[in-house]
């Protein structure tokens, strides 16, 4: 029994090591590749289209408008980087159908790496949109006392994100596995089926924090048209 | 350990990849497709739009020339009625009078055949009615036909009486004219002595007398003073004659009302007593 995919080590060569959470990812990137190449092989501006593009035209198009609902307004800018981990983390999520197969979200390692994404894509979206002196301004907002606070928040946060969501993960994957022990019939298949619907609601709760972190970062009192037409 | 810090830079580098995959074979591409298609709706929309606009003008152009049309071909169509029946009634009018023209010119005609139709009929009925006369006394009589006239117009003359007779003695005292007898025939001597004779004894004058021949007094004698005449002659019968002929003549249909030869019924205040042809009447 394991907690977590990196103690399957496949192979090593002193510091480099292969193990199942990075062989897991290369699977699931390769499924995302590939798949997108397919279905968007032959893209026209045909009405008429085949299911699995309707099926990812929903998939972007939900997620542009909840990247627009929370508040960042060019949403396509956002969107390879914000629609990646929300594909990422779902479909991580939704392999565990396969038997033998181990979620590299259930690695906190993996976590731990989409969250210094996350962690440094913040500043770095929030300064692209404000410029250095407006993003580092809002560590000192509302009083210049807020900045010790806030650079813990802005740690803190990271570090909440990387053990939610690899708590949830791998939870679900331990309970399986200590279910089987127990009751080996019907219990894990409704087990699972939970675990796939934690995984769906992980992958949004993920996407949604990590979109509100950047829509902070560069929304912050930054008067924006609206802004404008308030004090108007 | 939980967490292994190779796995963990493994991770985030795999993790950017797939950022970098995603953008190059999902976002891109989609997002591109969705906007161009969006763009092509947009534009479908527009163009049906634009075509409905057009085709609701075409529509609107199309039901008023229609309109347009039907007002125009109403126009005509009463026009065209109301022409046809001015010439109807022009052709019907130059017809009716062509007709009432030839129509007249028709009866002018046949008026014209009637009439001589009938002065032949009277001349021939006379001639032979004369003729027939003239024998049947000869033969039954042994007299001749203008000596029996001039007879009876002498009887005529003695029987003249009450206002008649006065009005003529009235006449003849007046006058110095002679008086007038005219005749159809020649009077032989003893016949004008006859007349003569018998004007001096009816008037008890000598009443002067001029004779004359006259073939219009058809085979009769009269005589004419100032106005008033006496006269017997045949003219009467013939008149009766005639008329009864131009009744057959003229209704052919009716062969049976048989006119009867009564000159009195024609002769109107002529007819001086019973079956006598005989006239005294005023001459205006």
């Amino acid at each position: 029994m394991h907690l977590s995919p990196d103690e399957i080590i496949f192979w090593q060569y002193g510091f480099l090591k292969l193990n199942a959470t990075i062989v897991f990812t290369w699977v699931l990137m390769l499924v995302l590749a590939v798949g997108s190449k397919l279905i968007t092989r032959k893209l026209s501006s045909d009405l008429k289209r085949s299911r699995w593009r309707n099926l990812l035209e929903i998939v972007v198009t939900m997620t542009e408008k909840q990247i627009e609902e929370v508040g960042l307004r060019n949403p396509k800018k956002y969107l390879p980087f914000l629609g990646a981990l929300f594909l990422f983390v779902a479909l991580a999520a939704l392999f565990t159908i396969f038997p033998g197969y181990e979620p590299p979200t259930g690695s906190l390692s993996t976590t731990a790496a989409l969250a210094l994404c996350v962690f440094v894509a913040t500043p770095l979206f929030g300064i692209l949109e404000r410029g250095w002196g407006g993003y580092l301004k809002s560590y000192v907002q509302p009083t210049f006392v807020m900045l010790p606070f806030n650079i813990i928040s802005e740690l803190s946060r990271t570090l909440a994100l990387a053990v939610r969501l690899f708590g949830n993960m791998m939870s679900g994957a331990m309970i399986i596995g200590i279910l089987l022990t127990i009751t080996p019939f019907i219990f894990p298949i409704v087990m699972k089926a939970l675990g796939l619907l934690t995984g769906m609601v992980q992958a949004y709760i993920f996407f949604i924090l990590s979109t509100v972190y950047i829509a902070a970062a560069t929304r912050v009192s930054k008067p924006g048209p609206e802004a404008e037409h308030i004090e108007k | 350990m939980l967490i292994d810090w190779f796995t963990i830079a493994a991770q985030a580098l795999n993790f950017l990849i797939l950022v970098w995959l995603m953008k190059r074979f999902l976002y891109k591409p989609i997002l591109h497709a969705i906007d161009e298609r969006e763009q092509r709706i947009a534009k479908e929309l527009a163009d049906a739009d634009a075509k409905k606009v057009e085709a609701q003008k075409e529509s609107e152009e199309f039901e008023r020339k229609n309109k347009e049309f039907d007002e125009q071909r109403d126009a005509l169509l009463t026009r065209a009625t109301e022409e046809a029946k001015t010439e109807r009634q022009r052709l019907l009018d130059e017809a009716r009078n062509a007709a009432e023209v030839l129509h007249a010119k028709q009866r002018d005609v046949m008026e014209r055949e009637q009439r001589s139709l009938n002065d032949e009929i009277t001349r021939r009925t006379q001639k032979e009615v004369f003729a027939i006369t003239r024998k049947i006394l000869a033969d039954l009589a042994g007299t001749s036909l203008e000596e029996r006239i001039c007879e009876v117009f002498r009887r005529r003359l003695r029987d003249l009486d009450g206002e008649e007779k006065e009005g003529f003695a009235e006449i003849l005292k007046t006058s110095s004219d002679p008086v007038l007898v005219r005749s159809a025939f020649d009077l032989p001597s003893e016949q004008r002595d006859g007349i003569q004779h018998a004007l001096n004894e009816t008037f008890s004058a000598e009443i002067h007398v001029r004779f004359e021949t006259e073939p219009d007094v058809i085979s009769g004698v009269e005589l004419t003073a100032n106005g008033r005449k006496v006269a017997w002659s045949i003219a009467d019968y013939l008149t009766s004659l005639e008329n009864s002929v131009s009744e057959l003549l003229k209704e052919p249909s009716k062969p049976e009302a048989e006119p009867e030869a009564e000159p009195e019924t024609q002769t109107g205040p002529k007819a001086k007593s019973g079956t006598q042809p005989a006239a005294v009447e005023e001459v205006e």
